[in-house]
Order: C-alpha cells, then structure tokens, then sequence
C-alpha cells in the first residue's frame, strides 16, 4: 500500500504523521511511503532526510493525495481536504468525530475508511498507539517548561551566598497523563508540587511521582474504572468542597496547571477569578483545558496574558506543537503501530478487521457507513478496583449470633452455678459451722478480687504485683500469733516468719510507692 | 484490746486492701491507692499486736524491727529492671512463713470439739504447707532464672508428667496417713515432696514464659495466705490471700491470652509442641549503621519505639527517654509499643520507662497502637523479638502461631536493635529481620543509642 503524509494545513501545527525512521518501520510492512515536500520541516526533519529513508517525496498537496491509498494526518482534515478522498483510501488522524460530525458526513459521502486516533480504545493493546496519551504527556512537560519560563524564579530552593530562594510551589489540578507527567516534571526540577485529582486511587499515582495528594474529605467518591479511566462530572457538593480547597491554596502557590477534561464536555471551571486574585503576583497559570474552554475562568484560548494583580494566565492550545519534533516521532510512531495492527501478514496488504476491537473502536467510516461511536469493547477498560467490602451481617443475623453467644454464656453459667452449688451441697454436710464462716468470706473475697482486678490498668500490672506481695505479707499475723508458744521450736519458726513477713511487707510497699512516684504525664 | 476492737480494725484494713488494689485503675489514682494499703496494712498489724494472744516482747520487737531494716534496704538498692527478681524472692518470703506457721500449728496441740474440726484443721494444715512449700522452691527457682543465676533454659526430664503426678499422689496418700493420726512425719515428708515440685515446676518453665510463672507464684502466695487463715480461723489472712490469690491468677490468665497459650502448658512447662517444620526464611539480615538509622529518624515524622527484655538487660532505657526527647522536641509524633508479655513481669518495660522519665501518656498498649503501624514511618524495636514476630500470623507451624504481636513490619521502615545474629530467649526464627523494609543494628541496645543520639538533630 501507498502510505503518504501531507503537509499540515492547520495555522500554526508544526508537527508531521509520518518520521524517517518510522517510514523505515512503514516500508518493513510491506509499504511504500509518501511525503509531501516540506511536511516535514517544522519539526525538523527535512526532505533529504526523509528520502535517505526511502520515502518519496511529492510535490504538490493534490498530488500526495491522489498518489496516496493510506493518508496520514496530524490534525482532522478540512472539508476541503476530505473530499480529496475516494472509495479506495484510508485516512488516519486525529478526528473528534463527536464534535466534527459535519466532517464525518463530509468524509462518509467519499466513501473512504477513517481512522481516528483520538478514538483508541484505552486497552492495555492498544496503548502503544494511544496518541492522545503521548500527546498528553508532552503537552504536560511542555507546560511546566512554558510556566517557568514566564516564572520569574527558581523552581528549586537554593541557599547561596547572595541569600536564601524558597522552592517554588505548583499545584497541578488532574492527574491524567498530562497531569502526572507536568507533577513529574515539576518535582524534577525542585519544585514542591501539590496534586488534586477527582478520583481518589490515583493518590497512589500522584505519590509515585513525588507530589503530594491534595485529600478532600468527601464520602462519596468516583470510581473510574466505569468511565475507561476519565473522570465523569462530580456533584455540586463536592465541587463546592473542591473550590473550598482551593481557594485555601491559591495564596499559597506560586503555579497552578490545570489539565481537568471530562470527556465530552466543557472543561470544569475550577480556577475561579477570585482564585487568581488571590495569588502572588509573579505566578503563573497554565491552563491545558484552553482548547475546551479552561479550567481557569479568566483563560484566553490560545493567548497568554497578564492579569490585573500580575497573574501569567497561559492558555496556548498546541503545547505539543511546540515541541514538534518530539510530538512528530511520538505520534508517528502511533501510527506506525496502528498500521502494522492494520498489516497483520507484513505484506503491505491492509485488512481492515472489524472484528478486532481496536481497529473497530478507531474506525468512525468504514464501506460507506458510518460507524462511530462503536459498541463499547468487549475488553473492560481497565481493570476494575476490587472493592472488597466485608460481608455485612443484617440485623437480624447479628441479633440470632448475638442471642446464640448469650445463650451458650448462660448455659456455661448454669453449669458452673449447678457445679458450685452442688460442691457446696458437699461441703456443707459434713463442714462445721465455724468452717462454714470462713469459707463465706474465702468465695466472697475471691469475687471481689476477681471484679477489682478486671479494672486495673494493664501499665500498672508491675505496680499491682508489688503491691499484692506486700499486702499477701499479712501472713505476718498467722505468725504473731504463734510467737507466744510453750516450745522454742515453735517460737524460733514464728520468729522468722515474722521476720520475712516483714521484709516482704516494708520492702513490697516501698518498692510499689517507687514505682508510681516515676509514672508521670507528658 | 478487746476480740470485737480487733474485728472491728480488721474490717477496716480489708476495706482498705481493696480499695488498694481497685485504686491501681489509672496512674494518678494508684499513688493514692498506696497508701490504702499502707495504712490497712498498719491498722491490722497495731490491731494484732495489741489484741488478745500477743504480748509485745523482745523478740517481737526484734524481729520486727530488723525486717523492716532489710525490707527498706531492698526497696531502696533495688535496680528497676531487677524488680522481677525482687519479686520473685519476695514471693518466696510468704512461702516459707506459711510453711513454718503450718508446721508449727501441727507441732501446738489442740482441743477440738468435734471430730469434722479436727480433720478440717488437719485438711487445712496440710494444704496450707503444701501451696507454701511450692510457692517457696518455686519462686527461688524463678528468682535464680531471672537474676540469670540458673540457666534461663526449661529443664525437661524425661517422663516429668509422671513425677508430678506420682509426687502429688505420694502427698495425697501421706495427708490421708497424717489425718488418720499416722504422726507428724508424713506433714514433714509432704513439705520435702511439695518443696521439689516447686522446684521441678518451675525448672521445666523456659526463660520467655517468666511474667506467667511470676504472676503464678504471686498467686499462690495469696492462697498460701488464705490456707493459712483458715488454720487459724482468721478473716482477714483469708480475705488478704483471696484477694492476692485471685488477683494473680488473673494476671497469669492475661499473660496467656496475651501468648495464645493455654495456661496450663505454661503451668506444665515444655515450649514447640508444634505439628510441622517451621516456615522456610527467604532473604538475609541486612546491617545498618548509626549513621543510617539517624538520617532516617530525622526524616521521620512518626515514630514507634518497641522496646523489649534486651532494653532492660542493657539498662538502656535512660538513653531511649534521651532519645525520645529529642525527637519530640523537633516536632516528630513518638510513641510506645508495649506489647502485655514484654519483659520478663507483667508491665515490666511500662515501669522501666517510667523511671527513665518517658511520660505514660505516649506509652501505649498493643491493642491501642496495632492499627497505627502502616501510617508510621520508622519503628525502632529495642532488645524485643517474639513480640514482633509475624510468625505468629503467618507461619501456622510457628511455636507462637496465634500469639497477638505488635504488626511493626507494616510499618514503612523498621529498625531492629540487637546483640547479635541469633535466635531469642525463645529460640524461634523471626522472619521480620529478613523483611525487605526491615534494618538490623547491631550491637549492645545502650551503646548503640548512645552512638546514635549524637547524630539526631
């Protein structure tokens, strides 16, 4: 097949479809590639470069066009572009066939097949042409470059000798791939960098790359894996809750980027005008939702201008642009994988499976139908969080365990009460009364030692020993008594009973007041 | 003084002996508790002097008086971390006096009125020698294990079961003897066979199980107490000693909840009876030095300090407080670990680090402060390994499988302080010195923070 990549027509859209190297790859498919003289330039790659790569260079936007069987964009093609199309090609680029449904009609009449790259499914497979992914990723190192660019400090605190710099401090609202790689970025600078994010598992992710997570209390959170990993519109209460927070941040940091999109809206406001107000002059705001409307109220598309109180409010739409070079090799690359999806036997030959979920999630025209939006994959999109919540009993079934507990208790109670009973039974037939006494006091001081003890602090068991020792000194009276005997044996034996009982008695009883002496408050 | 005056004083000290013990509910109240108990005991002692039966002679006097000379003495030169040998030797006080009064009532005769007495009197001297005589032997031995005078090691003879049952028999035949008027002699070999199961019981107890056998003999000396009150057809010994005798036993029983272990496997010593081989322990110790331990200490903003026997052996708790202190006073949340068998007494490192001044609020229980291992940063563990060992939950062939344990391996960084490479007191591997987020520092517990207190700023 003819592979070819026009020159981008889109003002200002500095990148190309198709690389020298990933042609190289295109030509080990099986295909030949195609470029338009000049495509290439903006990002760095010339004409020369591309032909030592075996590419062809064409003359001329019609021409390329027609030579072409597969069209290779960047940017979504004119109408102008599209009726260039017939029945036999393929077109693959970015589309947005959600928002540009006039185009999808116009390229559907053509009868040509269109890839959209935007339109990837977010599977595991296909993440190697995940184009919106890569794009991401540079638009959100690119903001934190274009930042402190217009930042007039360092990123990273510094004590020198002409006096001490205090780290700059960026929030990052979003935590997607433009998100996390601008907290990346940012943290490898020096910065101290803060992360919110709707949904509250990518707290996890925002740690890994070094950033705090902003934690909002709220209890009733969004799950992501539904929603193929976006976030999807949270209720008023929490934004209130969102704006809450950041209106406590915003005197606080010094940039602010914001990368919030919720598929197929506008973008949230979430930097309000009373949020820039408050911020120190100098700061900066990059606000990467521009294309959609930003996420800051005050966001000019594609402008960067300074606020009243000094607030850099950056709202440039191709921060990937800027960086073309890069963004060219990336998403050429995710064209090339996309191909070689399309090229299973590496014959040059494309077979436009629609069987596979890939290729049918990215194809939105396909034999003279529309076919978008496709049926959702049959592969969830990410692997769904376990929510493991324990097995709640209801009611009922902790009230039959409680009583089945309680009646088991009682049951060993009885025993041991008719046990008791029984064994007193015994004791009181043959036992005198004068026996019968002392035994009464033995049980009774036994349950009330029993009760007493249950309260004692378990940090005080050392102390009770010692006390307990002291008090079971009171055999010292068995032997007082015994002192006065007819036999000296008798008396000797008393004696040092008394002695010991003594010791026991003074030493037990100061060793214990030592002890709690020590225990003290902080 | 008249026998109802006595009555009346001794009413008094047993109200005061339990408000002594119920006293020791909190910290502040126990320093009031104490002298409850001081006083009770004055008031039954005053009471018993001056009452019918006694005359204050010389001997008296004497006796009294050098006792509480060596008893003050004691108090005052005892160390804190030798306060389980203190009072295990205090234990053994009560047991001998107990046998020398039983002894001595069979040797002064008596009228009885009936029959039933006669046997019940002769019942009660026979026990009352019996618990004595063990709780005797039984805590010297206990002292000998903990002063490290005897081998800390369970002494197992073979077919020892069978020796103390034949020996408890050999005693039950010759009380039988004794009550059938056979003559003084069987009391006499009775008091040698309960002196040598004391001993032998607690010889069979390994070093790890001691805060068990303490609170075990602390119990008998309270029943010791109580038999002898019924010999002398005193209440107040029998109150005193139930209350001492009930308040050790549940001690012991706490003790053993707190190892998962039956108490009477304690009670009969012998440690492993498991049913397979122990858990293989992948991985190796990893060593760190002061250096490393101090950097992370001073990232740290929780930390958790277990402290064990090893804290105690090395006196270190003086450096542990030191320690403590400066790491609150740079702002980091530092808090005990104290797990119920920690040390070789019930409460034991509680006492310690009271002396060294660590304010008891910080000290917490292991209930208390399980939860929280997963949110702290650094946990250092100090002369202590069956406590944290997760055997206990995760090796269902472990000797302690099943034991509650401080969850200190959940925590993002542990350091692990001890003398060398080997197994503890117990002999069990601990598999937390091979975990990944586990350090191992080495050395003598007090010189190693000694070292490492310098670096903290």
């Amino acid at each position: 097949m003819k592979v070819g990549a026009p020159k981008e027509t889109f003002p200002g859209e500095n990148r190309v479809a198709m690389t020298p190297s990933s042609a190289l790859d295109l030509q080990k498919l099986g295909h030949t590639c195609f470029i338009q003289s000049g495509a290439g330039l903006a990002a760095g790659f010339s004409d020369k470069a591309y032909e030592e790569a075996g590419v062809t260079i064409v003359t001329g936007e019609s021409q390329l066009w027609n030579d072409a069987e597969v069209v290779v964009k960047v940017r979504p093609p004119t109408e102008a572009e599209a009726k260039l199309l017939s029945g036999d090609k393929t077109l693959i680029s970015f589309f947005y066939p959600s928002q540009n449904t006039d185009l999808l009609e116009v390229t559907n009449a053509q009868g040509a097949a269109a890839i959209a790259m935007d339109m990837v499914p977010r599977i595991s497979r296909a993440q190697k042409m995940d184009a919106l992914s890569s794009m991401a990723n540079i638009a959100g190192y690119r903001a934190v470059i274009e930042a402190g660019n217009n930042f007039g400090r360092f990123f990273t605190g510094q004590v020198t000798a002409a006096g001490k710099v205090p780290p700059a401090k960026v929030l990052v609202i979003g935590a997607g791939v433009a998100g996390l790689a601008a907290i990346g970025t940012s943290t490898s600078l020096g910065a101290i960098t803060y992360a919110f994010d709707v949904r509250p598992e990518v707290a996890e992710q925002i740690e890994s790359m070094g950033a705090e997570f902003v934690f909002l209390e709220f209890e009733q959170s969004q799950d992501s894996a539904a929603t193929g990993g976006y976030a999807a519109p949270s209720s008023p209460e929490f934004r209130e809750k969102q704006l809450a927070k950041f209106r406590e941040l915003a005197p606080e940091v010094d940039i602010v980027i914001t990368t919030a999109l919720i598929p197929g809206t506008d973008a949230p406001k979430l930097w309000l005008k009373d949020m820039v107000e408050a911020m120190k002059p100098g700061s900066v705001i990059v606000d990467l939702a521009a294309e959609r409307g930003g996420n800051c109220e005050l966001t000019v598309p594609d402008e960067k201008f300074v606020s009243e109180n000094g607030v850099t409010i950056i709202g440039y739409t191709d921060f990937p642009s800027r960086m073309a070079s890069q963004a060219s090799t990336l998403y050429a690359n995710n064209v090339r994988h996309m191909l070689s999806d399309l090229t299973p036997e590496k014959d040059g030959v494309i077979v436009h499976n629609m069987e596979d979920d890939v290729i049918r999630g990215a194809t939105i025209t396909f034999e003279g139908a529309i076919t978008f939006p496709p049926p959702p994959p049959k592969v969830q999109a990410i692997a769904a969080v376990k929510k493991e919540k324990p097995k709640e009993q209801t009611a009922e079934e902790k009230k039959a365990a409680e009583a089945a507990n309680m009646a088991k208790k009682g049951r060993q109670q009885v025993m041991l009460l008719v046990a008791g009973a029984v064994l007193m039974g015994i004791i009181g037939l043959f036992a005198p009364p004068a026996f019968m006494q002392h035994f009464i006091v033995f049980v009774l001081s036994v349950f009330v030692g029993f009760q007493v003890i249950w309260g004692v602090s378990h940090a005080l068991h050392t102390p009770l020993m010692a006390i307990t020792n002291a008090i079971s000194g009171i055999i010292i009276i068995g032997a007082l008594l015994q002192l006065e005997a007819s036999l000296p044996i008798v008396t000797i034996l008393a004696g040092i009973s008394v002695l010991i009982a003594t010791i026991n008695i003074v030493g037990g009883f100061m060793v214990t007041r030592r002890m709690l002496q020590m225990f003290q408050k902080s | 003084m008249s026998y109802e005056f006595q009555t009346a004083a001794y009413i008094a000290a047993t109200v005061l002996f339990i408000l002594a013990l119920g006293g020791l509910k909190n910290q502040e109240s126990a320093k009031r508790a104490v002298w409850f108990g001081i006083i009770g005991m004055a008031i039954a002692f005053i009471a018993t002097i001056f009452g019918p039966g006694v005359t204050i002679d010389a001997v008296l006097i004497l006796t009294v008086g050098i006792g509480a000379v060596i008893g003050v003495i004691v108090a005052q030169r005892v160390e804190m971390t030798g306060m389980p040998e203190l009072v295990a030797a205090l234990h053994s006080f009560v047991g001998l006096a107990a046998v020398f009064i039983g002894l001595n009532s069979d040797m002064t005769a008596h009228d009885f009125p009936s029959y039933a007495e006669q046997i019940i009197h002769e019942v009660e001297i026979f026990l009352g020698v019996f618990i004595g005589a063990i709780t005797f032997t039984g805590s010297i031995i206990a002292y000998g294990k903990l002063s490290g005078r005897i081998d800390g090691k369970a002494l197992i003879l073979p077919a020892r079961h069978l020796w103390n049952i034949s020996m408890v028999l050999a005693s039950l035949v010759l009380m039988i003897l004794y009550i059938q008027g056979a003559g003084s002699w069987t009391l006499y070999l009775m008091t040698l066979i309960a002196l040598v199961i004391g001993a032998h019981l607690v010889m069979a107890i390994g070093g790890g199980d001691m805060p068990v056998v303490v609170s075990m003999l602390n119990s008998y000396s309270g029943w010791a107490a109580a038999a002898t009150g019924f010999l002398l057809g005193n209440d107040l010994l029998i109150v005193t000693g139930a209350l001492v005798g009930s308040s050790g036993a549940i001690l012991s029983y706490i003790m053993c909840v707190a190892m998962n272990r039956k108490f009477l496997s304690v009670i009969l010593g012998g440690f492993g009876t498991t049913s397979g081989p122990a858990m293989e322990v992948d991985g190796e110790m990893i060593a760190i030095d002061a250096d490393g331990v101090a950097a992370a200490l001073n990232d740290a903003d929780t930390v958790i300090i277990v402290p064990g026997y090893g804290m105690a052996v090395a006196q270190a708790q003086q450096t542990v407080a030191e320690l403590t202190q400066r790491l609150r006073s740079k702002g980091k949340t530092v808090r005990f670990g104290i797990h119920p068998v920690a040390g070789r007494l019930p409460g034991h490192m509680n006492v310690l680090l009271a002396e060294a001044k660590v304010p008891y609020d910080i000290v917490l229980e292991m209930d208390e402060i399980n939860d929280d291992f997963p949110q702290t940063d650094v946990i250092i563990v100090i002369g202590s390994n069956d406590i944290v060992n997760p055997a206990a939950q995760e090796d269902p062939n472990s000797p302690i499988a099943g034991m509650p344990v401080l969850e200190v391996w959940k925590a993002k960084q542990v350091f692990v302080s001890k003398r060398g490479q080997g197994t503890g007191y117990s002999g069990i591997e601990n598999p937390l010195f091979y975990k990944e987020n586990t350090r191992m520092f080495y050395g003598d517990a007090k010189k190693s923070l000694d070292e490492l207190l310098p670096k903290i700023d």
